[in-house]
C-alpha cells in the first residue's frame, strides 16, 4: 500500500488511480469515524464536581453525569425507610448537596469521611446516585472537613 | 548492612555503562557491518542481562534478610507478613517494579540474542534493545532508586499495599503483564533492524512473528488474570469497567493481534511489509504510553496504587521513540518492497487486511476515550473521565465485525477465488450461526447485540473446528485456529456475561434470606478470625438452589495493620454455566449487607484466554513430531527473498 514504489508502466496508471481512491475512502472513513468517537465521547462525560463546582455549574447541572466529590456532613445520614439505601449531605467549604442513594453504603461509609458519589442532579433539589464510593487513603490522617482536597479525594477513592 | 545498597547501586549504573556502550557498539556495527563490533554488542547484551539479573537477586536477597537499610525494603518490607508476599513485593511497588521491568527486559534481551538467527539484522536489533536497556538502567540508577541507603534503619516496615497483599494470584498478574509488555521490545528492535538494513528477510520475519507471538501469548494471559483479579479478589463485581490502565494493557494486545495476522500475510503472500513493521512498532509505544499512564498518576485509576514521579521521564522517553520511529518510517518504509498485490477482497489476504484495519480502528478508539479526559485536564485543568456506554457502544459493533470476519476469513481461499467457489465455502457454516443464535433465545437472550454475537460466533465456531479437524500436522495452523476457537468462545461469553447478568444489593439479618436468579442466600451470621498481618470478619453465607444446598460461601472484610479502612474480598460459586458472586458491602451489628450477581458463563471467559494461550504456544514451541511437517509445510517464504 503506502509503501510502494512509484513505477511508471501502463498497469500502474490504474494501480495508482485505484490507490488513490482506496486512500480518499480511508480518509472519508476515519472523518465519519472520528465524528462518530467526538460524539461518542461528549455524550458520556463524567465530570468531576465539587458541591461548590455543582452549584455554580446552574442548570448544566441537570441530566449529565457527575462525580462528586466531598465530606459527608455529621448527623446527615439517614436511612431511607424500606430500602437499602442512604441519604445524607455531601459538602465542601462554600457548598452542601443533598444525596439520595440507592445501594447498600460500604463498611467505612460514616459522618466526616470523604466520599465520591456517582449519578445526575434532579430538579427536585437532590443528587440521585447510583454509586457510592468511601475515600480510601492509605496514610492515615484527619479529614480536613472544611477543605477538603478534591483532587486527592477523586484520586484516592477506591473501585471505579 | 550498608553494603548492600551500595552493591545493588554499582550493579545498575554498571548495566547503565554497558547497555550504553552496547547500544553505541550495535548501531555503529550495524552501520559499518562490522563482524568484530557485532560479536561485541552480543558480548554487551549479555552482560547487560547478567547484571539485571544480580541485581534483581541482591534485591530479593535484602527483601528476604528484612534489611531495611535498603530503601525499598523499608518501603514495602515487613516483618509480618508471609514469606511468599516478601517474595512477591519486589513488584508490589514503583521502584522494585521498574527493577523487575529491567530483569526481564535483560532476560528478554540476551535470549533474543541467542536465539535469532539473522546476522545482518541483528547489530541494529541488539543496538536498539540496548538502547531502551540503558533507559530503563537509568530509570533505576536515578528517578526510581530502589537501592538507596537509609539511616537510621528502621527496625520494622509497613509491608507492601494490602490490595495487593489481599490474594495469590498477586504472584502472577504482574509478572505477567511485565513479561508481555517488555517482550515487544523484541519484535520492536528487530523491525527498526529491518528499516536500517532495508530488507524484511525470512529470517528476520519469523523472529519478529516469534518474538512478538510470545509477548502476545503473556500479554493475553495478563489481562485474564487482572481481570480475573479484579472480579474474584478485589470485590468489584466485574471483570472489565474501562479503567484507563485495563485498557493501556489492551491497546498493544489489539495492534500485535493485527500485526500477527499482517506477519501472515508477508510470508505467504509478500505484501503489507511496510503495514507490518509500523504495527509491530506501534504495538512497542503502546505498551510504553501504558507504562506512562500506569506509572505517573496522570488518571483517577482503580491502579493509582503505582503512581509516582517518573511520569515526566517515560513521557520524554515516549515523545523520542515516538519521534523516531515515525522519522524512521518515513525514511525507510519505502526499502521494504512488496512482492505482489492483494487481487480479491474475497480472499483471506482480503479479509486479513480488514481485520488489521478494524483492529487499528478499535485501537483509536479506545485511546481516544482514554486520553480525552488528559487531554482536557492538560487544556483547562478540569476534571472529568469518559463513562463506560462510550466504549461499548463503540467496540461492541467493531468487536462483532471482527468475530464475523474470524468466521469468513479462514473459510475463503487465498487469492482470486471463482465465485461458486466462495459461495460453497461461505454457505455451510450458517448453520452453526441459526444454531447458536437459537440455543441463546431459548434460554432467554433478548438483547440483539447479544444475539448477532451469538450468530458470528456460531459461524466462527463451525468455520474453526471444520478447519482444526482437517488439520494434518501443521503446527502454526492448528495453533492459530486453537487460538481463534478461544477467541469465538471468549466474546461469546463476553456478550453473554455483560448482557444477561443479574445484581440485587440486600440487607440480611441473621438467618434472613434473599433470592437470586434460581438461588436463594441465606446469611448465618458472623465469624471473626486473626492472621498475622490481617483480621477478618466472615459473612457465613448458606446458598440453596431448588431447595438443595449448593454450598456455602465466605465473603469477607480484611482490616489489614497499616490500613485505615477493611478491604472487602469476595467468595464466588462457580459453574460453567454461570456464577453466583457473594459480595460484603457493609457488616455490623448482626446486619450484613451483601452484594450478590449473577453472571452467566463468566467462568468461560478465563477458559478460553488458557485456550488462547495454548494456542499460541502451540504455534511457537516447536515439538518434535511437528516438525518435519513444519518443514515441508508449502510455505512462500522462499519465494519472498529477493
Amino acid at each position: 500500500m503506502a509503501n510502494m514504489k512509484p513505477e511508471l508502466s501502463a498497469s500502474d496508471v490504474m494501480r495508482r488511480r485505484t490507490r488513490r481512491f482506496v486512500i480518499l475512502a480511508l480518509a472519508v472513513a476515519a472523518l465519519a469515524f472520528l465524528a462518530l468517537a467526538a460524539g461518542g465521547i461528549n455524550d458520556n462525560l463524567v465530570y468531576y464536581w465539587t458541591p461548590t463546582d455543582l452549584r455554580a455549574a446552574g442548570n448544566k447541572a441537570y441530566g449529565a453525569t457527575i462525580r462528586l466529590g466531598g465530606m459527608v456532613a455529621a448527623g446527615s445520614i439517614r436511612h431511607r425507610a424500606g430500602t437499602t439505601g442512604v441519604e445524607f449531605d455531601v459538602k465542601d467549604a462554600h457548598a452542601v448537596v443533598h444525596v439520595k442513594s440507592s445501594g447498600v453504603p460500604p463498611q467505612m461509609f460514616r459522618d466526616g469521611i470523604g466520599v465520591v458519589v456517582e449519578g445526575t442532579m434532579t430538579r427536585g433539589g437532590s443528587f440521585e446516585c447510583h454509586r457510592l464510593m468511601v475515600s480510601h487513603n492509605n496514610e492515615y490522617r484527619a479529614p480536613d472537613t472544611e477543605h477538603p482536597d478534591i483532587e486527592k479525594l477523586m484520586r484516592t477513592t477506591e473501585g471505579l | 548492612m550498608i553494603a548492600t545498597a551500595a552493591l545493588g547501586r554499582l550493579l545498575i549504573l554498571l548495566a547503565l555503562l554497558v547497555s550504553t556502550a552496547g547500544a553505541v557498539v550495535g548501531f555503529a556495527s550495524g552501520a559499518k557491518q562490522s563482524d568484530d563490533g557485532a560479536r561485541w554488542a552480543r558480548r554487551l547484551a549479555y552482560a547487560f542481562g547478567a547484571l539485571m539479573l544480580l541485581a534483581t537477586l541482591v534485591m530479593e536477597h535484602a527483601l528476604l534478610k528484612h534489611d531495611f537499610s535498603v530503601s525499598y525494603v523499608a518501603h514495602v518490607g515487613s516483618r509480618e507478613v508471609p514469606m511468599w508476599v516478601t517474595i512477591v513485593s519486589l513488584w508490589s511497588s514503583l521502584e522494585g517494579s521498574i527493577l523487575f521491568w529491567g530483569f526481564v527486559l535483560g532476560l528478554f534481551i540476551a535470549a533474543a540474542t541467542r536465539f535469532t538467527h539473522d546476522d545482518e539484522s541483528m547489530p541494529y536489533a541488539i543496538g536498539t534493545w540496548l538502547a531502551c536497556g540503558s533507559f530503563f538502567s537509568f530509570l533505576i540508577a536515578g528517578p526510581a532508586n530502589p537501592f538507596q541507603t537509609i539511616s537510621p534503619v528502621p527496625l520494622d516496615g509497613p509491608g507492601p499495599n494490602p490490595l495487593l497483599q489481599n490474594h495469590v494470584l498477586m504472584v502472577a498478574h504482574p509478572p505477567m503483564l511485565y513479561l508481555g509488555y517488555v517482550g515487544m521490545t523484541i519484535p520492536f528492535g528487530l523491525a527498526v533492524a529491518a528499516l536500517l538494513r532495508g530488507r524484511l528477510a525470512p529470517a528476520l520475519l519469523r523472529a519478529i512473528r516469534n518474538s512478538l507471538l510470545l509477548s502476545w501469548i503473556f500479554l493475553s494471559i495478563a489481562i485474564m488474570l487482572g481481570g480475573w483479579w479484579a472480579y474474584e479478589v478485589l470485590g468489584w463485581g466485574g471483570y472489565w469497567a474501562w479503567d484507563p490502565v485495563e485498557n493501556a494493557s489492551l491497546l498493544p494486545w489489539l495492534t500485535a493481534t493485527a500485526a500477527l495476522h499482517s506477519i501472515f500475510v508477508v510470508q505467504r503472500r509478500g505484501v503489507l511489509k511496510g503495514w507490518t513493521v509500523t504495527l509491530v512498532m506501534g504495538s512497542f509505544l503502546l505498551t510504553i504510553l501504558g507504562t506512562f499512564m500506569t506509572r505517573s498518576g496522570v488518571f483517577n485509576s482503580v491502579h493509582s496504587f503505582t503512581q509516582s514521579a517518573i511520569g515526566p521521564t517515560i513521557l520524554v522517553f515516549l515523545t523520542a521513540v515516538l519521534i523516531g520511529s515515525v522519522a524512521l518510517l518515513a525514511l525507510r518504509i519505502d526499502a521494504l518492497e512488496n512482492e505482489g498485490r492483494i487481487e480479491s477482497a474475497a480472499s483471506r489476504e482480503g479479509t486479513v487486511l480488514v481485520n488489521n484495519l478494524l483492529l487499528v480502528l478499535l485501537t483509536f478508539t479506545i485511546l481516544i476515550g482514554t486520553v480525552f479526559p488528559l487531554i482536557v485536564e492538560a487544556v483547562n485543568g478540569k476534571q472529568m473521565s469518559v463513562g463506560r456506554p462510550y466504549f461499548d457502544s463503540m467496540v461492541v459493533p467493531v468487536g462483532i465485525a471482527l468475530l464475523f470476519l474470524l468466521g469468513i476469513g479462514p473459510a475463503l481461499p487465498w487469492g482470486a477465488a471463482a465465485r461458486e467457489q466462495i459461495r460453497r465455502a461461505l454457505l455451510p457454516p450458517l448453520a452453526g450461526a441459526i444454531a447458536l443464535a437459537a440455543a441463546g433465545l431459548t434460554f432467554g437472550a433478548r438483547n440483539p447485540w447479544t444475539i448477532l454475537t451469538l450468530a458470528c460466533g456460531g459461524y466462527a465456531l463451525q468455520v474453526t473446528v471444520v478447519q482444526l479437524a482437517k488439520l494434518r500436522g501443521s503446527r502454526r495452523a492448528i495453533g492459530a485456529y486453537v487460538i481463534h476457537l478461544g477467541v469465538v468462545i471468549a466474546m461469546i461469553a463476553i456478550a453473554v456475561s455483560s448482557t444477561m447478568r443479574l445484581q440485587s444489593e440486600v440487607m440480611l439479618k441473621t438467618n434472613e434470606s434473599a433470592a437470586i436468579g434460581a438461588y436463594r442466600v441465606t446469611f448465618l451470621g458472623t465469624e471473626e478470625r486473626s492472621e498475622p498481618h490481617r483480621a477478618s470478619t466472615i459473612a457465613r453465607v448458606r446458598v440453596t438452589k431448588d431447595g438443595r444446598e449448593v454450598t456455602a460461601l465466605e465473603p469477607r472484610m480484611n482490616q489489614y495493620e497499616m490500613m485505615r479502612e477493611p478491604i472487602g474480598t469476595p467468595d464466588v460459586h462457580s459453574t460453567l454455566a454461570g456464577d453466583l458472586y457473594v459480595s460484603i458491602a457493609s457488616i455490623e451489628n448482626g446486619r450484613a449487607g451483601l452484594l450478590l450477581i449473577v453472571t452467566p458463563l463468566v467462568s468461560w471467559i478465563w477458559i478460553a484466554v488458557l485456550l488462547m494461550a495454548t494456542g499460541g504456544v502451540i504455534a511457537l514451541v516447536p515439538i518434535p513430531s511437528f516438525k518435519r511437517a513444519a518443514v515441508t509445510e508449502p510455505l512462500v517464504e522462499a519465494k519472498a527473498t529477493p
